[in-house]
């Protein structure tokens, strides 16, 4: 079984500030870390490996700097990696980057794709799902747990009060939650063997046979950032108890009379 | 000159901090407080490597350095002097003779389940007799057959309470003085071989920490570690070795407690104000941080010449002389800082300052450092 993760290099913070003025992250000073959803995405899959045995493939499009985050995944057990890097692909936005990602990833002929649910820098839980839709293959987010059967993969995926399981055939592409498992630490000697093993750059002219050129890099993005600012925690909201059927439809509408609903 | 990590060590320094934070800081309370080491945090540590780092791939070690070594040792250290010790022993005592005297039978036979985290190991020298004057040592190593009998009582044995494998000093030749000591590999189950139970300690509580009888152990001449009179020799190397790894356990103390105490002045407030808005505490950090940095350096001098191929004794006995007094001073300081909530067992600090003057006695005390330095100097 071929296995290829894709991870993501961010600013260890999860308030990340912005620049007021071009609405772009600052990451002067900050350490860069791999995303946590992605570092769920390595556990996941090196599980797998554990037990069915397969080999695993981190793939990054990032900075040269990038490199770094892939080292890291090498030293906990990853067989290979590579580094997605050019100046063409500078300035990507999330459709340009899943772009960039899928036509690397149509090279390798994975039998499964795992990327994280969303990155903590971004945010926006896209890039996975739009790699899915480039590469023409089943998705299924949002996943807790990934068990790998012989022809396909079956996944617990979180919903909001309840879980799904759900089978799809290979090749699909899985996107994992952080809080579901604890990824395992590096080994010295993944350490060492890491910074021995050969991670390839591909650039533009490597990808070039999959890639439109007007799909990629900032002249390739359609996302305009009118604005930027941190989420607001949605709030906890209010559970009725103890009432019978009548009187709980009574209260629900009367509060949302109250606010201006109906 | 180069005062940066490569990237290379910045990941296994990054490897070890977190581990450290994740794995060992939760649980260095409880152990100590048990004076018991949690054989589950042992396990994981041989799970990542940390018990065979500096040594060949080709034994089943990690393959790292001794700066990579002494990176984990800091940051083990920073959280729980005991889990730096436990490495220290197995890994540049034990270790070390094996790796530096042993045959290439005995490196495959007893190195590798050793380097690769199968076994732990253990350097059994010091007698009730013989500390600093380690030639004057009692126990006993006679031929008889294809066996060595050894007889005689270490004590302070560190790890011996879950050690597989005993590297043991005993007089072949009482004759040669020095030149008349040897080195065994002892194995655990050799009958006549015996450990008792924790000796109560000051500090580092959590390790283990015993004394070890050796009562007409027969142990197989192929156990001899190197030549017969070559034991004065390799237990002065593998110290030699050792001494690296202490001084980064003092450093990695010294900067553990550095770090609780900045982050404790900023947060308690006496006189309307937090106690870090007084000069005196500014100047107290800034001098314990100074301290810490110079003996950070001395000792990855010393850990860089070693993996050169340099000499190092003296590099090493310096680095362990200042970081040692170092990690008193500064823990001592930090207690101080914390005023009586240091001295309180809730706050981690009083056990760093209790961990921290082992650092001083063990592996040869500061003065013994100061006599191998001033031989180095040729000042006799
Ligand atoms: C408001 C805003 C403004 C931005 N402005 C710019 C800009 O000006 N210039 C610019 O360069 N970028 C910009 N970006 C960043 C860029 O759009 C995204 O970082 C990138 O496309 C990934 O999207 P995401 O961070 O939302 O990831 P998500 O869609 O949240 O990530 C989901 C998963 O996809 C995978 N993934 C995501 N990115 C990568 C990657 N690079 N390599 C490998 N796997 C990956 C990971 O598995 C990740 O967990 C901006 C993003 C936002 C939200
Ligand atoms: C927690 C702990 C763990 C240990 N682990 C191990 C281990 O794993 N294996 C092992 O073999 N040993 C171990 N030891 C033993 C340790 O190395 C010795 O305690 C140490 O070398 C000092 O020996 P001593 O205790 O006999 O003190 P002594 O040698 O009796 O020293 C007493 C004092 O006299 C001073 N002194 C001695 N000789 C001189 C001199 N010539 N000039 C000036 N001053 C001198 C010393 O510096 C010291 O201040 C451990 C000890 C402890 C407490």
């Amino acid at each position: 079984m071929k296995i290829a993760v894709c991870i993501k290099q961010v600013p260890d913070t999860t308030e990340v500030r912005l620049d007021p003025k071009t609405n772009t992250l600052i990451r002067d000073g900050v350490p860069s870390i791999i995303n946590p959803d992605d570092k769920a995405a390595l556990e996941a899959a090196l599980r797998i490996k554990d037990g069915a045995g397969a080999s695993v493939t981190a793939i990054c499009m990032g900075p040269p700097q990038a490199d770094v985050a892939l080292r890291e995944a090498l030293a906990m057990g990853c067989d290979n990696a590579i580094l997605l890097s050019a100046r063409e692909f500078g300035g990507s936005d999330t459709y340009a980057t899943a772009t960039i990602l899928a036509a690397a990833l149509k090279k390798g002929d994975y039998d499964l794709i795992i990327a994280g649910r969303q990155a903590i820098d971004g945010d926006t839980a896209q890039v996975g799902p739009q790699v899915a839709e480039r590469l023409g293959i089943p998705q299924i987010s949002y996943a807790e747990e990934i068990r790998a059967e012989a022809d396909g993969v079956v996944v617990k995926r979180q919903y909001e009060d309840c879980y799904h399981l759900i089978e799809a055939k290979f090749p699909c592409l899985v996107t994992v939650l952080a809080e579901a498992v604890q990824p395992r630490h590096m080994t010295v000697r993944g350490t060492v063997e890491a910074y021995a093993a050969d991670i390839p750059v591909l650039g533009f002219e490597d990808l070039k046979d999959g890639l439109n050129p007007d799909w990629i890099g900032l002249k390739g993005s359609p996302t305009n950032v009118v604005k930027s600012f941190a989420k607001q925690l949605k709030g906890q909201g209010i559970r009725l108890a103890g009432l019978s059927e009548d009187e709980a439809v009574n209260t629900i509408v009367q509060k949302l009379d109250e606010l201006c609903i109906i | 000159m180069e005062f940066t990590l490569s990237k290379q060590h910045q990941l296994q320094q990054q490897l070890y901090r977190s581990f450290a934070q994740a794995e060992i800081k939760p649980l260095a309370r409880d152990m100590d407080e048990a004076e018991e080491y949690s054989p589950q945090l042992l396990q994981k540590m041989q799970q990542a490597g940390f018990f065979g780092i500096p040594y060949s791939t080709v034994y089943g070690g990690a393959g790292a350095d001794n700066l990579s070594y002494v990176l984990c040792m800091e940051e083990v250290s920073k959280v729980d002097g005991s889990t730096g010790i436990t490495i220290s022993v197995h890994t540049s005592l034990c270790c070390h003779c094996l790796n530096e005297f042993g045959s290439e039978e005995q490196k495959q036979k007893h190195l590798r389940p050793l380097v690769n985290g199968s076994k732990f190991g253990c350097f059994s020298l010091t007698e009730p007799g013989a500390g600093s004057d380690v030639a004057a040592g009692q126990t006993t190593a006679v031929l008889d057959g294809d066996d060595y009998v050894l007889n005689g009582s270490k004590v302070f044995t560190t790890n011996s309470g879950f050690a597989d494998v005993f590297v043991a000093f005993a007089v072949t030749d009482r004759e040669k003085g020095a030149r008349g000591m040897s080195a065994f590999i002892v194995e655990k189950g050799m009958p006549g071989l015996s450990v008792s139970a924790n000796i109560p300690r000051m500090g580092i509580r959590a390790a283990s920490n015993c004394v070890v009888t050796y009562d007409g152990v027969r142990v197989p001449k192929e156990n001899l570690l190197s030549r017969e009179g070559d034991g004065f020799k390799i237990a002065m190397k593998a110290l030699d070795a050792g001494r690296i790894g202490i001084a980064a356990q003092a450093v990695g103390l010294a900067q553990g407690a550095l770090d609780e105490a900045v982050k404790y002045v900023k947060e308690r407030k006496q006189f309307g104000k937090p106690i870090s808005a007084f000069q005196n505490t500014q100047f107290k950090i800034a001098e314990m941080q100074t301290q810490v940095d110079a003996a950070r350096l001395l000792t990855y001098r010393a850990a860089a010449a070693k993996d050169a191929g340099q000499p190092y004794g003296s590099h090493a006995a310096m680095a362990k002389l200042f970081a040692s007094d170092v990690a008193c001073q500064v823990t001592r300081g930090a207690v101080q800082l914390f005023g009586g909530y240091g001295y309180a067992r809730e706050y981690p600090v009083e056990r760093m300052m209790r961990d921290a003057k082992i650092t001083e006695i063990y592996e040869g005390t500061s003065e013994v450092m100061k006599m191998v330095i001033a031989g180095a100097m040729k000042v006799k």
